[in-house]
């Protein structure tokens, strides 16, 4: 019995590595600037951790195999260099790794979150509420304007409690149910929750960003690639949570022009 | 020489004179450890039929579950289950399992019935108290499953019940009144029933040892227990007012995790100078340590039951002890890798980083030093041993997840996903629920005088371990996929591709949980009809193998015990023929063959 024990654990071990080594199942391919980081990252974290947990494995297994069912008349043996020895490969391994994929992955970190934003900038407000997310654009003059929370209605569809009739810098902000960006332009999203805690969540763009109600935060991105992307709700939200979800648009600078100004022109 | 402490002398109680003082009120440990090993297994049972619910679910989301209509006319019209019904499950599933099945059964449970016996004592200090720590645990229980009975039935915010979607009432959803505040209630109660046994637990290894039972002739498992009561005192502690504030927030007014200005269904809500990541805060200061207080346990059952198996000590108990030691003690300063993405300062996401990181140094020291003392030993295959054995696999495959969940960088793609979820299933849940059963099929006999069926045992360990890689092991590829968690369906464009991966993994847990009925009958009939125990059907060691099965009220039958040796005499020749020394006997080994392998 434990003989087959071990040649179960080597299966289940060999089987499971198989649809990581094969890709069958991967995320969304990346479309930002900063994504290869975070994808060599995750390689790399693969690839030492699979050899952690295939080595591991192995080595139950083949103790298993060897060790089990002997009688009295086998001497017990001291694992070579005894406890000692394994603390110190246990620090030397598992050390080294983690101080290689600490340091590296970190560097991963801060490029999403500690690289200056850089001039040219734009930027977009992406506001989540019970299940849906809306984002709003600046307008001709560039400037947002205050939100009045005693002023969101779904029912008037004042979705960001604008007031636009006195306030100057709302009369031309752009709310929309979809974001648009332009290719290769780095976008400065603001994020702001009208109830309650929700998430940012594109995994073509290798972004997740927890909205904090009464806490608006920012993060940058370029995306490098045109084309049609999911925006998922990652913090549970209520019974609509699995449904809130948007659409991110990444488009030429034409197009994302023309957009605009059709978007403009439906406010 | 060992130091020697001085023993107990005076008797706590006598014999119980009624049924109701036996059985119910009890204030002798073994019945209530067996009283909340009851509690662990009506609780597991209970979570587990919630999750069969759940993937039956998202495996096939139109399909009608049969007699779930009938159970719940407005949870699933029909049988088909909806979104607010799915979550309200998914949430009663997470918080039955963590604190009163992985909570409960390797500390609580074990903990009670054991650990006075293997320090030799003949009770825990505070008796009383111990009682009112089961049946504060019991009612934090029925609190919690009163919530389906109750108003829109229980909360649907996960375990985790991150504000403000838990503290707003009931306009945040179905479950959001008063199953929240019933929630937060029972959690309360439940740290309160811990806190109460903690008190105990530390006092009975600190003070009433037995005569010779040094900190060094501690069993793992004693070991494991203290280290827990500790984390317990300083994790429960943190929980209980964090339940206290969010029912505060609910019933009178306050806004302890509420902000000003958020707009709920259209309405202002009333509350203002709150904040939502004090919650988290809170939160996860209790709730990493707690992945430990469910994990160490399990584990002191491990290397307990390994070295009877193995027939011979570890190579280095001292270091297994300063492992868990350095477990309990970083788990405090690693909570925030569960907050990466909050919105918490990015600086403190990288600084939370590196102790989630070097945490799993003594994670991997226990692993090799348990790998390390198969190598050469006398290995006997038994229920308990498999059981501990794929504890060891469980462990290193949920301990090698842990790697990308440490690094803020890749919790960008992973946080909230199935990779979470499969690792600590992996690494919490399914491992700590493997000690459990080796822990259970190793002290049935001593718990209950009868010996469970042995090939009904290794049964259930072949089709639960296959199983269990079956269920979870895909839950990682999902979340490498970025397939979101807590979704009652999956209707993104990327996701529909991943359903029959789901639907595999329902499959292997229909089956799964199938086996967990061979367990339970194997449990019962055994308890009735199984053969008659004797003292040490294992020939193991400590001191709970000295008395008789199951052990009279005080534990020795007037017997002091006296400590001669450490723990784990194995692997030595006896002039009896033996090859282990018990604890309590001056007998002496007369052979070295110990002496150099340990």
């Amino acid at each position: 019995m434990a003989k087959l024990l071990a040649v179960t654990i080597l299966v289940i071990a060999a089987v499971s590595a198989i649809p990581i080594e094969e890709h069958i199942w991967t995320a969304p391919a990346d479309i930002s600037t900063h994504g290869p980081l975070i994808d060599s990252q995750m390689s790399d974290t693969m690839g030492e951790t699979g050899l952690c947990f295939l080595a591991g494995q192995f080595v139950l297994a083949l103790f298993i195999w060897m060790y089990s069912g002997r009688g009295r008349e086998h001497r017990i043996g001291r694992f070579p260099g005894g406890a000692t020895g394994l603390v110190i490969a246990a620090f030397l391994i598992v050390g080294t790794e983690v101080i290689a994929l600490g340091v590296l992955g970190s560097k991963a970190w801060a490029q999403v979150y500690f690289a200056p934003l850089k001039p040219g900038a734009m930027t977009v407000e992406a506001q989540a509420g019970q299940f849906a997310f809306y984002f709003r654009y600046p307008g001709p003059d560039g400037k947002f304007g205050p939100i009045h929370p005693e002023m969101i209605s779904d029912a008037t569809e004042n979705f960001y409690g604008l007031d636009t009739q006195n306030d100057p810098a709302s009369k031309d902000d752009i709310v929309t149910a979809e974001m648009a960006i332009p290719v290769d332009r780095e976008i400065q999203l603001w994020m702001h929750s009208k109830d309650l805690g929700h998430s940012f969540y594109v995994p073509a763009l290798r972004i997740q960003q927890d909205f904090v109600p009464g806490l608006d935060l920012s993060i940058h991105f370029t995306a490098n690639k045109i084309g049609k992307y999911e925006i998922l709700c990652t913090q549970l939200c209520g019974l609509g949570h699995y449904n809130m979800k948007a659409y991110l648009e990444v488009m030429s600078r034409q197009d994302f022009d023309a957009w605009l100004k059709q978007q403009a022109a439906l406010q | 020489m060992h130091d020697v402490r001085a023993t107990q002398e005076v008797k706590h109680h006598g014999p119980p004179a009624s049924f109701i003082r036996k059985y119910i009120f009890s204030i002798d440990h073994k019945v209530i450890g067996r009283q909340y090993y009851g509690l662990g297994l009506l609780a597991v049972f209970v979570g587990m039929g919630l999750s069969w619910l759940m993937r039956l679910h998202l495996g096939w989301t139109s399909l009608a579950i049969p007699g779930l209509g009938w159970l719940n006319p407005v949870g699933a019209p029909g049988g088909l289950m909806t979104p607010e019904y799915y979550l309200q499950l998914m949430t009663m599933h997470g918080t039955i399992m963590v604190f009163f099945v992985l909570t409960v059964a390797p500390f609580a449970a074990f903990g009670n019935f054991f650990l006075p016996i293997q320090v030799g004592a003949e009770d825990m200090p505070f008796p009383h108290i111990n009682m009112m720590s089961f049946w504060v645990t019991f009612a934090a229980f029925a609190v919690l499953i009163s919530s389906f009975f109750f108003g829109d039935g229980p909360s649907l915010a996960g375990w985790t019940a991150y504000a403000p979607l838990t503290a707003v009432g009931s306009i945040a959803g179905p479950g959001q009144g008063l199953g929240q505040v019933l929630w937060a209630f029972s959690i309360a109660l439940f740290c309160v029933g811990q806190l109460l046994g903690s008190l105990n637990f530390i006092p009975t290894t600190l003070d009433l040892r037995a005569k010779g039972m040094t900190f060094s002739r501690m069993p793992q498992t004693v070991w494991a227990w203290f280290i827990t009561s500790c984390m317990g005192l300083t994790a429960f502690s943190v929980l209980m007012p964090a339940c206290i504030l969010l029912i505060m927030d609910h019933l009178i007014g306050t806004s302890f995790f509420v902000p000003s200005n958020l707009v709920v269904s259209d309405q202002l809500q009333p509350h203002s100078g709150g904040s939502t990541l004090l919650w988290q805060h809170l939160f996860w200061f209790f709730g990493h340590p707690e992945v430990y207080i469910a994990i160490v346990p399990a584990m002191g059952i491990v290397s307990h039951v390994l070295i009877t198996s193995l027939r011979r000590p570890l190579l280095s108990w001292k270091t297994i002890v300063a492992s868990m030691v350095s477990l309990a003690f970083l788990s405090y300063m690693v909570y925030g890798h569960h907050m990466f993405v909050s919105g918490m300062n990015p600086v403190s996401s990288l600084v939370f980083s590196f102790p989630t990181l070097i945490i799993t140094i003594p994670s991997t020291i226990i692993v090799l030093i348990w790998l390390g003392s198969i190598y050469q030993s006398r290995l006997r295959i038994n229920s308990a041993s498999l059981f501990a054995l794929g504890f060891i696999s469980m462990f290193i495959t949920g301990g090698v997840s842990g790697f990308f969940l440490a690094q803020p960088s890749l919790d960008i793609m992973l946080h909230a996903t199935y990779f979470v979820v499969g690792h600590f299933h992996f690494v919490m849940a399914v491992a700590a629920i493997f000690g459990i059963f080796s822990g259970t099929y190793f002290w049935f006999p001593k718990m209950f005088g009868r010996m469970m069926n042995e090939p009904l045992g290794k049964l259930h360990f072949w089709l639960t371990f296959v199983g269990v890689y079956g269920i979870f092991m895909p839950f990682h590829y999902l979340g490498l996929a970025a397939n979101v968690r807590r979704y009652q369906a999956f209707v993104d464009d990327y996701t529909t591709r991943l359903v029959p991966v789901h639907q595999f993994s329902t499959i292997f847990a229909l089956f799964t949980g199938a086996a967990q009925l061979i367990f339970l009958y194997n449990l019962i009939h055994s308890r009735f009809w199984g053969k008659l125990a004797t003292d040490n059907p294992w020939e193991s060691t400590s001191l709970e193998w000295t008395t008789t099965s199951p052990p009279p009220y005080d534990n020795f039958g007037g017997r002091h015990p006296i400590i001669y040796h450490d723990p784990y005499q194995f692997g030595v020749q006896t002039a009896s023929g033996t090859d282990y020394i018990m604890q309590d006997s001056p007998e002496e080994s007369v052979s070295e063959e110990t002496r150099s392998s340990s």
